[in-house]
């Protein structure tokens, strides 16, 4: 397999966005992806989509095609990748694997969701069926939110782990958003403003849950020899892929207090990569639901099963902690769109590794310069962890 | 609606409600009916699946027979859903568990009967077969 590097990156802003479609939003991550890498549209040679709401909560069937066109990339292979809410990373690892396979030389990885089109309860009533919707959905009506209620319900009845634990989670990530200009949710909340939130599905209350987003991130990826050609100045290698996924009906999950696809993805990334969490700088983590961020913790090996909540309350995740995990806020406060999260974790990864340009309040202090996204989809059905290094 | 003060153009609207085969679960949804909740089980290596499976993935065959639950199940865990979807819109806020049966199958369903501050992970439920007031074959926990 070849060495590949990503050599641009973009990021749109995210938030409600009725002021654009799926395509001119698309742009909007494309264009300084490009820019940054130093080369034209017409130099990329395999685009890989990730998008989950075509047809269903925004309109066009077809987005890679129409972003595609929008972008100047026609003529490029093409295709979309579905893996939930890891699409983006499901996107990013196609691009590689194009290029480390030695199909391609510059590839990209493109997010682009938009879930604001359609009115909330149908936005909900799509992702609560994202699951096994016959056997799950269909006489039961559970929600995304209940989902990750279930493994919250079951994790503090196991470790006792409290709510005031979970609200912690989306204080941090506020913080961090706070000084995100990109994220959608800019807001300083407390642990009092958390647990006085409505609920949603017990025990997660409205502010342990993340917004419903529209976003786009753009991610060019190239071979050694074209990192050379271009004489690009910081490449950020990919040290490590890891993937796995869990089954459709949460009723055959072996527990409820972790997610096996992160534990066995986590593990084959840092084989991949030959490294071990300890030598990890800096993380984002999938923390669709408060829920799930000290799920990750325990799953890819940040701390023992068991002591996320701990690792939370310590502020070990902060700057000046063990090991700060998502400093752009997370998906909590940056907001996901569902498809782009995973790009957009790639996008703060390299912004973070190459030093330049993040906001200097939230960067994080750099010893091995490797950086890790961990992207669940759905809840646990799908993991992809990808990890980088300058 | 989506509420946006941005100038928009509204989509052509289509209803879609795709037709779900079950043929070969047909027992299951008519054992609903007559109050018993049937799982399959293979014949070659013995698995037992809920939700009830047509196929053996883990020895490949596709002789697989039904066998009748018992109804003695455990709550793992549960969530009680207050901001319904949409086509959930018309029931009052529900609870939803995750059963384990005696045979060591899951069972995810509505858990009622109970007030919310009763259950608990762990405690002790009972697995039946209904019909629903609309007509749909379904099943829940309640109080054993
Ligand atoms: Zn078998």
């Amino acid at each position: 397999m070849r060495k590949v590097a990503v050599i641009g990156v973009g990021n749109s802003k995210f938030g409600v966005r009725n002021d654009v479609t799926i395509s001119e939003l698309a742009f909007e991550a494309v264009k300084p992806s490009l820019e940054d890498a130093g080369i034209g549209a017409k130099d990329v040679e395999f685009v890989a989509l990730g998008s989950v709401g075509a047809g269903a909560w925004y309109e066009e069937l077809l987005p890679a095609v129409v972003t595609s066109e929008y972008c100047g990339l026609t003529r490029a292979g093409l295709v979309r990748c579905e893996a939930a809410c890891a699409s983006g990373s499901a996107a990013f690892f196609t691009a590689y694997a194009a290029i480390a396979s030695g199909h391609a030389d510059i590839a990209m990885a493109l997010g682009a969701e938009k879930m604001r089109e359609i009115d909330t309860p149908t936005s909900m009533e799509w992702i609560g069926r994202a699951g096994y919707y016959f056997w799950e959905f269909h006489n039961f009506g559970l929600t995304f939110p209940a989902y990750y209620a279930l493994y919250a319900n079951a994790h503090m009845a196991k470790y006792g782990t409290t709510e005031e634990d979970l609200a912690l989670v989306a204080v941090k990530n506020h913080k961090y958003g706070a000084m995100n200009p990109i994220a959608q949710l800019k807001n300083r909340i407390t642990v009092d403003d958390v647990l006085a939130s409505m609920v949603i599905a017990s025990p997660l209350k409205l502010y342990d849950c993340c917004p419903m987003t529209d976003g786009a991130a753009s991610i060019v990826l190239a071979s050694e020899e074209k990192v050379k050609e271009l004489k690009v100045d910081t490449p950020v290698w990919v040290a490590g892929i890891g993937y796995s996924s869990g089954t459709a009906n949460l009723s055959k999950r072996p527990d409820f207090v972790g997610l096996e696809a992160s534990v066995l993805a986590s593990q084959r990334a840092y084989k991949a990569a030959g490294i071990t969490p300890s030598q990890v700088d800096f993380a984002e983590v999938h923390d669709c639901f408060t829920i799930a961020e000290i799920l990750a913790y325990e799953d890819i090996g940040l701390c023992a099963k068991g002591e996320g909540a701990k690792l939370i309350r310590e502020g070990q995740t902060e700057i000046g902690g063990r090991i700060p995990v998502n400093m752009d806020g997370g998906l909590k406060s940056k907001g996901h769109p569902i498809g782009t999260t995973g790009c957009s974790m790639i996008y703060e990864l390299t912004r973070q590794l190459r030093e330049e340009a993040v906001e200097k309040t939230r960067q994080v202090p750099l010893k091995n310069y490797v950086g890790l996204a961990h992207n669940v989809g759905g809840t646990g059905h799908y993991c992809y962890v990808t990890i980088l290094k300058r | 609606m989506p509420s946006t003060s941005m100038p928009v153009i509204k989509s052509r609207p289509i209803t879609i409600a795709p037709e779900i085969p079950i043929s070969k679960t047909l027992k299951f949804w008519e054992g609903l009916k007559q109050g018993k909740v049937y799982a399959t089980k293979c014949k070659g290596c013995g698995k037992l699946y809920f939700p009830p499976s047509a196929d053996c993935p883990e020895c490949l065959l596709t002789e697989l027979e039904w066998v009748e639950l018992s109804n003695e199940a455990e709550v793992e865990t549960f969530t009680h859903v207050v901001i319904r979807p949409t086509t959930f819109q018309q029931y009052k806020p529900y609870t939803v568990a995750i059963g384990k049966l005696k045979e060591g199958v899951k069972v995810l369903a509505w858990l009622t009967g109970f007030k919310l501050s009763e259950i608990k992970v762990g405690m002790k439920v009972k697995l039946v077969a209904k019909v629903t007031p609309e007509g749909n074959p379904t099943y829940e926990f309640v109080p054993p």
